[in-house]
């Protein structure tokens, strides 16, 4: 069962990521990359972390993509993508290529290092667990992400003001 | 068969490197940071897979950190984008090369 899941949400989030990066309209790439987040949202529960796959539909399928679909409405993006020269492209294509073959060469050679399936205990991955490691031992670093969230919506906003008429940023 | 920690890190490899494709082979800059979520994204599911199979917890914490820093990038990113359409008119990456020489 566990292995007809993997392989089918394998092969949906493969063929909805390459969609992403290969499909002209912006609209569609946003739209199969929701695909690919709730397969890999799939993926999360298959692994033991129901909290995580709940927070990845949330923020992501919920919110960064509704963000990104936004924002091209928003902008109204009607001109055609003029394409890269085909040297660049070709270029982009191999190096990518080489990411992936390295990748696979160090997986290939460290499979054996790898740990095998291990049972785990009832609780694990529940938000509780999970929430109480957040408040004990990173409460530092949740305190600091918060902080971050704050400046990155006042950045955003900051950012996006128009202009005044005499092209200065309005003080006020 | 059974579903290994080779197969997640492999998946997760095949997602990185066509979130690379995408970075280096497409103009349009909103596409682009959807090839860069999409990175992320690939990161996040080796950290729940490395999580899974050594039982510790830790690794999904990290995850959820990571989501809020993506979150974050996505919000000043597409600003930055609105600036730079206001400013220039489109969305390639045309728009921004004056510190390229």
């Amino acid at each position: 069962m566990e292995t007809i899941l993997f392989t089918v949400l394998a092969i949906v989030s493969i063929l909805a990521a390459l969609l992403v990066v290969t499909s002209p309209s912006p609209v569609s790439s946003a739209l199969y990359l929701v695909v690919t987040l709730f397969c890999l949202a799939g993926f999360y529960v298959l692994l033991a972390a129901p909290f995580v796959a709940a927070i990845q539909i949330m923020v992501y399928a919920g919110a960064v993509v509704v963000l990104i679909l936004f924002v091209i409405m928003l902008l109204n993006l009607q001109q055609i993508e003029e394409k890269l020269p085909v040297g660049w492209r070709i270029a982009g294509l191999t190096i990518a290529g080489l990411t992936l073959l390295i990748f696979f060469m160090m997986i290939m050679k460290g499979t054996s290092l790898l740990p095998p399936l291990v049972d785990l205990p009832e609780s694990f991955g529940t938000t509780k667990q999970i929430g109480t490691l957040l408040f004990s031992k990173y409460l530092y670093a949740f305190e600091v992400i918060s902080i971050l969230l704050l400046l990155a919506m006042i950045g955003a906003v900051a950012i996006i003001r128009k202009p005044t008429s005499e092209g200065e940023i309005d003080a006020d | 068969m059974q579903i290994e920690l080779a197969h997640y890190l492999l998946l997760s490899a095949v997602l990185f490197g066509i979130g690379v494709m995408g970075v280096l082979t497409r103009k349009n800059l909103i596409v682009i940071m959807m090839s860069i979520e999409l990175m992320l994204n690939a990161v996040n599911l080796t950290f729940i897979a490395l999580a899974r199979y050594s039982a510790n917890i830790e690794g999904q914490v990290i995850v959820f950190f990571v989501l809020c820093i993506a979150a974050a990038e996505i919000a000043v990113g597409l600003a930055i984008l609105i600036a730079i359409w206001r400013h220039r008119g489109m969305m390639s990456i045309d728009s921004l090369k004056q510190l390229k020489w």
